[in-house]
């Protein structure tokens, strides 16, 4: 078992000295930026020149949903949210620390990712894991 | 090139269907098309068969093993939720390209109930409410937020989708439900992930259906071409690069990419379509698909829906077999289900639900991951 929470995604980053940050992949031709390690460009179809960069721990809300009913154990209500990172990068997480009424959230508003433990899950060995939150800024 | 023609084609009704397995789902369905055309299984000389859930499964041969082992070609299917259309769209292309002049497609699934949608990875925890929500009612809504951020489209304007799909499924046998469901209702069912409440979620059912396409020699040739129904577009698109798209499943792009297509092969536009099956996997989804398929403006499906404009009756009827809402989604079976309700109105037989002298109809699917389907259909001229 670890000593250390083990990253809940493979582009959530832990550096033994340093802050968690999420990984994304530029593309040197065309300037796309993608979620987790690649060696190629969706967009343009370059074979090189993806190149790693820590993406920004703020952003805005682009869209969301409210869910009442998930998987058996989930707890509910939560909002599911794509965020619009600064400087590039979508991320889907849960949006915290505001209620779950569509009244009380605005498209745009300003985001900030945080991190912090995964919600108390532990995989089959016993293993801790880090996750990311995004909560209103 | 030849043109191909739908002469035969029918569905089950839809339902649940437990003791049944699916290759006898889908052999139902290829006898009632066969019948539907008074052909053999002998006649036939190729099969194409959509079903995901057994998707190494061999559904097409196991068919046969029901229905005759004649030994013709059989190509098994999988795209997702365009799994039946694009069985229907390979078996027209075989037909186009005159390697064949009579061939079959089926389209069957059997479905458990409950939310479908990925629980994250095998190794690791689960993501499922960890990093949101993976499930469809989720993704769906997601992306009907995207436009009631861009145009303020309301909760009750996609609810409204959902009564309309619900009364429409009253007129039709075929349909899994035929219930009345009014606006509170819709509005007050149980939230499954706002603002999509249980009413405005496709319902999970068993099905098949199947065509029988030929080319329009053999048609003739069969005495056929009265009820024929001519596909005047076939197309299919994956999703072109959008930069949400890892996160945010788009629908919107490859439907349009999709229906661009589908009007130049047909040189129609919009305004020649007298109706439309679309793919209402959710209410947030129909709306979308308006703008998508170019019968109304960016930014105006809300009003569309308001005004009735898609309603039996109105400018362009959607969905007047109910749709996934109502009808249900069998997902290998939805893209030959709705070829069928197109050809049922342009042949003039859709009985209650006839939408009045429908000449051109188009029907469109969405397979997230993603795959559009969309074919256009006309009255074959006899």
């Amino acid at each position: 078992m670890s000593d250390r929470p083990l990253p809940a995604v493979d582009y959530l980053k832990i550096p033994e000295d340093g802050d968690p940050y999420l990984e994304g992949y530029k593309c040197s031709s065309c300037g796309a930026v993608f979620l987790g390690a690649r060696s190629s460009c969706s967009k343009c179809g370059a074979r090189e020149g993806m190149k790693p960069i820590a993406l920004s721990n703020t952003g805005s809300l682009y869209s969301y949903s409210i869910v009442h009913r998930s998987y058996p154990g989930i707890d509910v209500p939560y909002i599911s949210a794509i965020v619009d990172l600064d400087g590039g990068g979508t991320v889907k997480g849960n949006l915290i620390n505001i209620d779950p009424d569509p009244d009380k959230i605005d498209f745009g508003m300003p985001i900030e990712v945080v991190y912090d433990d995964a919600l108390g899950r532990k995989d089959r060995d016993g293993n801790s894991y880090l996750s990311y939150f995004f909560q209103p800024r | 090139m030849t043109d191909a023609y739908v002469v035969g084609v029918d569905m089950i009704k839809f339902g649940r269907f437990p003791e049944k397995s699916v290759p006898q789902l889908g052999s139902e369905a290829a006898l009632m098309a066969l019948d539907d055309c008074g052909l053999k299984i002998q006649d036939i000389q190729a099969l194409y068969c959509g079903n995901l859930g057994q998707s190494s499964g061999m559904v097409g041969q196991r068919i046969l093993q029901q229905i005759g082992q004649t030994g013709i070609p059989v190509v098994n299917c999988a795209n997702a939720c365009a799994t039946g259309a694009t069985a229907f769209r390979e078996a027209w292309t075989s037909v186009k390209a005159g390697l064949y002049d009579l061939v079959l497609a089926v389209g069957v699934e059997q479905m458990g109930k409950g939310l479908l949608g990925s629980a994250g990875g095998a190794t690791g925890i689960p993501k499922e409410g960890l990093l949101g929500s993976g499930t469809m009612p989720t993704v769906f809504a997601e992306a009907g937020m995207e436009h009631s951020r861009k145009y303020g489209t309301t909760f009750e304007q996609f609810a409204k989708v959902s009564v309309k799909n619900h009364h429409h499924s009253t007129m039709n046998p075929k349909a899994m439900y035929q219930i009345e469901t009014p606006l509170e209702t819709v509005m007050n069912a149980e939230m499954i992930s706002y603002p999509n409440t249980k009413l405005m979620c496709s319902v999970n059912v068993d099905g098949s259906a199947a065509a029988v396409i030929a080319s329009e020699q053999k048609a003739r040739e069969l005495g056929l071409m009265n009820r024929a129904v001519k596909v005047r577009a076939s197309v299919l698109t994956s999703d072109p690069w959008q930069e949400r798209d890892l996160v945010m499943p788009d629908v919107n792009s490859c439907t349009r990419k999709a229906a661009a297509a589908a009007y130049e092969m047909a040189g129609l536009g919009p305004d020649d379509i007298d109706l439309i099956e679309l793919h209402d996997c959710f209410a947030t989804a129909e709306i979308l698909h308006y703008e998508n398929l170019g019968i109304c403006g960016d930014g105006e499906a809300g009003r569309m829906v308001d005004d009735g404009e898609v309603a039996l009756g109105g400018r362009i009827p959607v969905n007047v077999s109910g749709g996934l809402l109502s009808k249900g989604h069998p997902l290998g079976a939805t893209g030959i289900a709705n070829i069928y309700e197109v050809s049922t109105h342009l042949r003039g037989e859709a009985g209650q639900r006839q939408v009045e002298n429908a000449r051109i109809g188009l029907t469109h699917v969405i397979g997230l991951g993603s795959a559009c389907g969309i074919h256009i259909l006309e009255k074959a001229a006899a």
